[in-house]
Parts: structure tokens; sequence; C-alpha cells
């Protein structure tokens, strides 16, 4: 079990470490110079130019050798100081993510969850019967076909704008000032919910179509013939076939959550949802290295804890993992 | 101390074929048999004959086998043509049977104990109940009791069938069909478990054994009856001791002579196996299907021969159909 | 199976025929499309913007007057070209990593594995960012490329657990005992064992990279020229195509997505049925 154990965290400290390098170095092979867009937002004289230009360049660090900036850009990092960021100049970057954090979240965790609860359910019923399987799946199917972003912009079209039910921009109203009430927390709600169903909707699909497959599966395998034969109930034997099922299912959730961050990415920008994927693409637009580093850095560090635990998770559920690691087998 | 008496299963003419993309594969075509309460009863036969098909199908059938005529009478009611709802009653309760794959016939994600409580919770019974019972069987198959608390994949080949062997005979059914539990087994397992399965009648925990197998030398070890089967159809039904001595059907004559004998080497002797194969059974038409390897045919065979009583032995070949044994 | 029985199979099963249908129906829109359409370039200003679907521009026009048909089926050209040289980079690439680590085995296969497995988690769209956002200049081609270069990580994984278990088959121990070169086991007996599953691999990496590319375009580094059916989604968001109700632009592009992936996977489902005779209904 120790062994399992070490050998994954390794392989995810690996993978880090390979991931942080990979941030740190692209985006200085950005075309462009990001000092200049700082610099214009000044708008000063031709000679200070020169000026602000040799002191940014300092400031930020970008006149040392690679190599320097490499390694401070880890010492940076076990402090917890990500740079400040460029375009959003003096604010930094960790502050700025810090601060989006929460919108992501709130969107990702809940569809990711709800999502594999109820599709899995859905998935599982829709097996049964013939007449079911064939109305749902094209609908799952054409759900999981669908780019997340699209699917999210269909939603604002028919939600927003036809049947003006739900506001299509922001994570609250322009005018509100984020605070515990209840007034806010409806409107929070309100801007919440087309952004999380577009990314529900999507992951319900492949949920359902995956669960589906493994749970036929799972209903030929020579226990279920054994145990109907011994008089059990369909409902005993669909029972068992779920929870042997539902373990792929787990470990396709890993191997998701890449996707779906994507995903989610994608779907900010359509509501112009102030997470990180909406950070992310504006410091692209605005070349700002140090935010663009600092996004990527949070996204892969949230997909590697994920893995991390969908992994712990996956052991305890499983008993052949454990037993097999143990060495008792 | 066994009462061999009443009989508990009578099958009469049953059909059961496989439904193909190309048409029907006859697997098993007009077999009768019955079985009393006590006995032991080995089906044999070459692989392909139909003795698998047979076994699951009393118990369980399902697509592609098809269920085409003839009844199995179990307790006054004929089991293939029951509803889900009354098989489910007489499943493991009155019919219950070792599969094939009983490696593979625990969920793999429980616990023993829980497998055997859900099924017991079926059928209205519990396992904190039948506690003491099943300690006992587990005596019998030589199992401690700690691989209760055990997940299957902690328990050997031989030990998982075993324990098999003991949840399909836990509510002591009336018929317990055994299909080719040794066939994976070294000799000196084979003959433990032969030993466990005729404790398991002795103590009338099983009412009845169908054993099927393609191993005649086990066959002898374990049953009173021997019926063998050879594409699809009955060849003959006579008591071990008589077709061991005297085989009627010349398709038992050639299996019995193609076995090696202990203590002859055969260096001038040649070991004879019984040249040819079996006929394939998709859309097979009439005649009895051993005459293509038959050194008696003779034109009688192309016609099916019926089942002929020959002193209480039941034979299929037209060569008896006087009475008389050539 | 043989041929013949292969050929039975896959000619009846609807799933199958159903799939090959659209996409004879998507391709041949994409050749003749262009030049059935009465406007000759999409970026061309054809008329007044923000009409819906009429007489003149079937699609309707978007904010600028630009036709969407023609768009549509430009866009439906690119999507197309790098769904399909995207998905077969990757393939072929994953196949081949897959398939040494597999075959090798010992310090190969862990050495792979471990680059494998960091590749894998990185979420994919991530990397394509970084990358994308670094070229001066971008192009179908090299969409493709990084694509290709980013999509194989699962198809190695998959075809490595392929290989592992083939190699250890009675076949293939048969034909090392009678003596058969590597290169004739590896490609007369493994090979044609795995091919209906690379096939099928296939199927699904093409699905996933015109998702990929959708969602670089929409984000604004797919190609710098060009129009593909991401870039028509990107612009309609970015030109308020929701608010102002322009249903005939937000949608269609879209749904030809849609329909591309969901169709393959609907092949891939199909193709499970053939191969597999446990799945097909008699």
């Amino acid at each position: 079990m120790k062994k399992y154990f070490i050998k994954k965290v390794l392989i995810y400290i690996l993978t880090f470490f390979f991931a942080v390098t990979i941030d740190w170095a692209i985006p200085r092979f950005m075309p462009g110079n990001p000092i200049n867009s700082l610099i214009s937002r000044f708008s000063t004289l031709p000679e200070s130019v020169k000026v602000l230009q040799s002191y940014f360049t300092q400031s930020f660090g970008l006149d040392k050798p690679l190599w320097e900036q490499y390694l401070n850009f880890w010492k940076a990092l076990f402090k917890g100081d990500l740079g400040i960021s460029i375009y959003l100049y003096p604010q930094p970057v960790t502050k700025i993510i810090l601060r989006a954090l929460p919108y992501s979240l709130i969107v990702l965790l809940p569809a990711v969850l709800l999502s594999f609860a109820i599709g899995n359910r859905l998935g599982a019923f829709v097996a049964r019967k013939r007449k079911l399987d064939n109305i749902a799946l094209p609908i799952f199917y054409t759900l999981t076909s669908s780019p997340y972003f699209w699917l999210g912009i269909i939603l604002a079209w028919i939600f927003g704008v036809v049947i003006p039910l739900f506001p299509i921009a922001g994570a609250y109203n322009f005018g509100m000032i984020p605070s515990l009430s209840w007034e806010f927390i409806f409107d929070f709600l309100y801007h919440w919910f087309l952004p999380f169903g577009s990314l529900f909707l999507v992951l319900l699909g492949s949920w359902a179509i995956g669960m589906r497959n493994m749970i036929i599966y799972e209903l030929e395998a020579n226990y279920s013939r054994y145990l109907e034969a011994l008089g059990a109930s369909q409902r005993l034997i669909r029972r068992y076939a779920y929870r042997n099922a539902i373990l792929p299912q787990v470990t396709g959730l890993a191997i998701q959550i890449g996707t779906v961050v994507a995903g989610s990415i994608t779907t900010e920008i359509v509501f112009s949802y102030p997470g990180i994927g909406y950070i992310l693409v504006q410091s692209i637009m605005n070349q700002d290295y140090f935010l663009i580093q600092g996004c990527f850095l949070f996204i892969i560090f949230g997909v590697l804890l994920s893995n991390l635990l969908v992994d712990i998770f996956y052991v305890v559920i499983d008993p052949r993992i454990r037993k097999t690691y143990s060495g008792e087998v | 101390m066994i009462k061999v008496s009443e009989i508990v299963l009578s099958v009469k003419d049953l059909k059961i074929y496989y439904s193909t993309l190309y048409g029907y594969v006859k697997a098993v075509d007009g077999v009768s048999f019955e079985v009393k309460r006590g006995e032991i009863l080995g089906i044999a036969g070459e692989s392909g004959c139909g003795k698998s098909t047979l076994g699951n199908g009393l118990i369980l059938l399902k697509p592609p086998m098809k269920y085409i005529g003839g009844e199995a009478i179990l307790d006054g009611k004929n089991v293939m043509t029951l509803s889900q709802k009354e098989l489910k009653k007489i499943r493991y309760e009155k019919i219950s049977i070792i599969p094939q794959f009983a490696m593979d016939a625990m969920n793999p994600t429980k616990k023993i104990k829980h497998i055997i409580n859900d099924i017991l919770n079926e059928h209205g019974e519990n396992f904190e109940r039948k506690k003491d019972i099943i300690k006992e069987r587990l005596e019998i198959v030589n199992l401690e009791r700690k691989v209760l608390d055990m997940y299957p994949i902690e328990l050997s080949g031989g030990m998982k069938q075993r324990m098999v062997m003991v949840i399909s005979s836990l509510m002591n059914p009336d018929v317990l069909i055994a299909d080719e539990i040794t066939s994976a087994l070294d000799v000196s397992s084979q003959r433990s478990v032969i030993q466990m399965l005729h404790e398991m009648r002795e103590r009338e925990v099983i009412g009845s054994l169908i054993f099927i197998t393609h191993d005649l030398s086990v066959l002898y070890q374990i049953a009173d009856k021997v019926l063998i089967l050879y594409a699809g159809k009955v060849a003959e039904n006579s008591p071990v001791e008589e077709i061991i001595k005297n085989p009627l059907h010349p398709y038992t004559k050639m299996l019995l002579s193609s076995l090696p004998k202990i203590g002859v080497r055969y260096v001038q002797i040649k070991l004879k196996g019984i040249p040819g194969y079996p006929p394939g059974l998709l859309n097979i038409k009439e005649g009895c299907r051993f005459r293509f390897r038959c050194p008696y045919r003779f034109e009688k065979c192309e016609q099916d021969p019926p089942l002929i009583d020959v002193d209480g032995r039941k034979v299929s070949c037209w060569l008896f159909e006087r009475g008389d044994k050539s | 199976m043989n041929q013949k029985e292969f050929l039975h199979f896959f000619v009846k099963n609807k799933k199958v025929v159903f799939a090959i249908c659209v996409y004879i129906v998507l391709i041949t829109l994409a050749i003749i499309g262009p030049y059935i359409s009465p406007y000759k370039d999409p970026l061309e200003f054809v008329g007044p913007g923000y009409q819906p679907p009429c007489k003149e521009y079937w699609l309707g026009t978007n904010t600028f007057g630009q036709d969407i048909f023609t768009q549509l089926v430009y866009g439906l050209r690119s999507s197309l070209l790098v769904g399909l040289s995207g998905g077969t980079l990757a393939t072929v690439l994953g196949l081949f990593i897959g398939f040494v680590a597999g075959y090798k085995g010992g310090w190969f296969d862990e050495i792979l594995m471990m680059f494998t497995n960091i590749l894998l988690v990185i979420p994919t769209l991530a990397l394509l960012i970084i990358i994308a956002a670094y070229l001066p200049y971008r192009g179908i081609f090299i969409e493709s490329l990084i694509i290709g270069f980013t999509g194989w990580p699962w198809i190695a994984r998959a075809v490595r657990s392929q290989t592992l278990s083939l190699k250890t088959r009675e076949f293939v121990d048969l034909a090392r005992i009678t003596a058969r070169g590597p290169i004739k086991i590896i490609f007369g007996e493994i090979m044609p064992n795995m091919m209906s599953y690379v096939f099928m691999v296939f199927i699904i990496e093409f699905g996933v990279a015109i998702h990929s590319a959708t969602g670089l375009d929409f984000i604004g580094l797919g190609p710098t020229r060009g129009i593909s059916l991401g870039i028509m989604l990107q612009q309609a968001t970015l030109w308020n195509a929701i608010q102002l109700g322009m249903w005939w632009w937000i949608i269609t592009p879209g749904a030809i997505i849609t329909l591309m992936v969901a169709t393959l996977y609907v092949m891939n489902a199909g193709l499970d049925e053939v191969f597999n005779p446990k799945l097909r209904e008699m």
C-alpha cells in the first residue's frame, strides 16, 4: 500500500516540476514586449519611455539571465509570491488569482460532483429498458459531444434572451457589492446558474453514457449470471453491477478533470464570469507574463491535487487494490 | 442410509437450440432422462455434445439459448415454461448449480459473508440464522471459518470453487447441478471434491446431483447412473457398473475402449481413439448422429433412432430394435 | 473473424451505417459547398449585416455582413482537416509509443509511461494555450501539429495495455516458439489483432481533435487567418450575437461540431458491436 502511494506521489511531484518549468518558460518566448504595453497605459512623454522601460524591466527582473530568472521563480514560488501583474499593475498576481479562484470553484465543483452522482444513476437506469435506452442515448450523446462553451451560448440565448430568465454576464449585478445578504446571494445564484448548467449538462451526458456501457458489461459478468441462477432479484444484481461499474467511472473522473477545467475556461469567457479562466484569457491578450504563469500554476496544481484525491478515494472503494498491494494475495 | 426413491426431476424430449445468424444450432435435441432422490446422475460426452447447455438450460435459460420444446418437470411443474417470478422461487431452493466458472462466480468487491447474506436474503433467510449450518458445510469442504471475512480475490482457485460449492448447496436443493467442476483440477483435488459431494449426499444436504463432465474416469468414482450424450442426443443411459462392464451403444463402447487401461503398456497394442469428429449441429438433419463414425452402421441409421429400453437401461441405437445386443 | 463476417456485420449495423451516411453528407458539403455557394470568399462583406436566413443569404449574415453559409462550409473544411490530421498524428504517435512500451517492457516501459503519465495529467487545453500563444503565426497545419503532439498520451496508455494483453496470448507464444522473427510477430500476429482497437481509438481522437481545435479557435488562438467553426463562434460571442438574438449565427457552427463529434461516438459504439459479438442484438 505504501509503495503504491509513494510511487504515485513521486510521479505527481515530478509532473509538478515539469509543468512548472514549462509554465515558466513558455510565456517568456511569447512575441512582443509586455513592458511596452504597460508603459503605453501611462501615456508619458517619449523621453521618459526609455527610463520607464529600464525601470520596469529591472523591477520585474526581466534583465537578468534566464537561469537566474528560473531560480528566482522557484524561490518566490515557495514564498507564495507569484509576482506583480503587468496588465493589472500594481496588483500582486497571487491576490488576483485568489480573488478569481472561488468563482471558478463554485461553478466547477458542484457541476462535477452533481453530474457524476446524477449522471451515473441515469446511465444505470437507462440501461435497463430498451425503449428508454433508444430515446435517452441520443440525448446523452448530443450533450457530451457539445463543446462546453457552445452549450453555454445556447443556454444563454434561450434562457437569457429568448426567455429572459437569467442574466448572461458577470457573477453578480454590477451595481451590487458582495455581501452575505439574501439579496446578494440570490443575485449571485442567478448569475451562477447558467455557467454551472452548461458544464453540468455536458458532463452529465458523458457520465451517463459511460455508466450505461459499464453496467451492461457488469450485467453480463459471470458473477451476475451466478446470482441470477441462484434466484436473485434483478434489484440485487443491478445493485452489485452498479457498485462494480462505478469503479472505472471514478478512474474516468480523474482523467476528465483536465478536460473539464479546459471547458470551464471557455465557459467563463461566454458568461464573462470572473474565474481563473477569464483572467487567463485576459492575461494572454495583454501579454502579462506573471499572470499567465500564475494562472497556469494554479490550474496545474489544482488538477494534480484532484487527481491525487481521486486516487486515494479509489483505493478506499476498491478492495481489490487494497488487497493486492497489501500482499495478502 | 440413502433412500433412492421418488423421481425429483423428469426430463422428456427436451429441446434447446442456439439461435444464430445462420440458423439453429440444435445443441439439445430431444433429451429424456429421470433423476431420483438421493441419486447421482453423471452426464458425459465430448465437447459440444450439449451437456453444458443442458445443465445450464435447466436452471438459467439465456439468449442465444432458446427453449424449443419438451419438458423438465421439477416439483410438479415444467421449469422451462415458468414465469420469472416462479423461477425465482425454485432456483436455489429446489434446483441449484455449481457453475463451470466457479472461480469467477463471486462478486470480487464484496466480502464472502456479505455475498452469502445477500443471496440468503433473496430467499427469506439471513446469514445469522444459517451461521451454524454454514460452519458445518465449510468443514465438509475443508475451508476455515475466516474465509467468510475475506474477499474472493484473497482465495486460491480451488478454495473459491469449494466456497461456491458451499454457497450453491446452502438451501439443500432437491437437485444440484455440477457443471464440469473437476475439469480444471489435478487428480487428488478431483478426489477430494468427489468425496465432498458424496458426503453432502450422505448428509442429505443435497437431494440429488447431476454431475456433468467429459472425463469418464471421474464419472466412475461418483455417479450411480450415467447418461451419455452425443451431438445433442442421448446415446445411452445406464447404471454406472453396467455401462463399464457392458456398454451397449457403439459410441460408449468406443469411448471406453479408448481409455488407457492401468497396467497395460501400449507398445504392441496401439491406443485407439474414435476416428472422425462429431457432426456440426447447425441445421443438422435427421438420422442417427453417430452414424458417420459408427462401425456398425446400416440403412436404418438414416432415421432418428428412438430410445429403446434394454433390461431397464436405455439405448438410442437401431441395433437394439428387436431387443438383441449385437 | 474473417473478412466476410466482418463486412456482413459492418454493413448491417445501424449505428455504423448512420455514421457513414452523416459523414458522406458532411464531406460532400465541405467539398462542394464552396462551389455551390453564391459567394466565394467567406470573409467578403457581401451585404447588410444582421440578416436572418433568406433567399440571398441561406444562413443569414453576421454583424459585418459576411455570409454565414459560406463561412460554414469553409469552416467545415477547416474543422474536418484539423480533426483528421491532428487526430492521425496523435494516433500514430500514441500507437508507436504505447506499442514500444508494451512490447519491450522493462526500463523502456517505465520511462515512457512516466513521461506519458506526466503529460496525461496536464490539462490539454492548458498545454495548447501555452504553445499556441507562443507562435507568431498560426495556420491549420500548425494547429494540427500541436493538437497531435499533445493528444497522444491517452492513446499510448490504451495501446500499451492492449499490447500487454496480446503479448501474453498463446498465438504469440506459438509464433515465438516457431522462431518467427520479431518483426514478423509484430506485424503478422499482434498488429492485425490490434487494428480494430486502434481504429476505434482513432475515431475518438478525431472527435477530441475537433473539440480541441474548436476550443483553441474560440479563445482566439486558432489560425490567424481564415475561418473555422470555432472562430465563427468566437466572433458571435464577441459581437453580442446572443444578446442580439442572431440565432442563425450562434446555433449552426456549434450544431455542426456537435453533430460531427456525436456521430463519431455513435460510429464507435457501432464498431464495438461489430467486433464484440456479445453486444450484438440477435
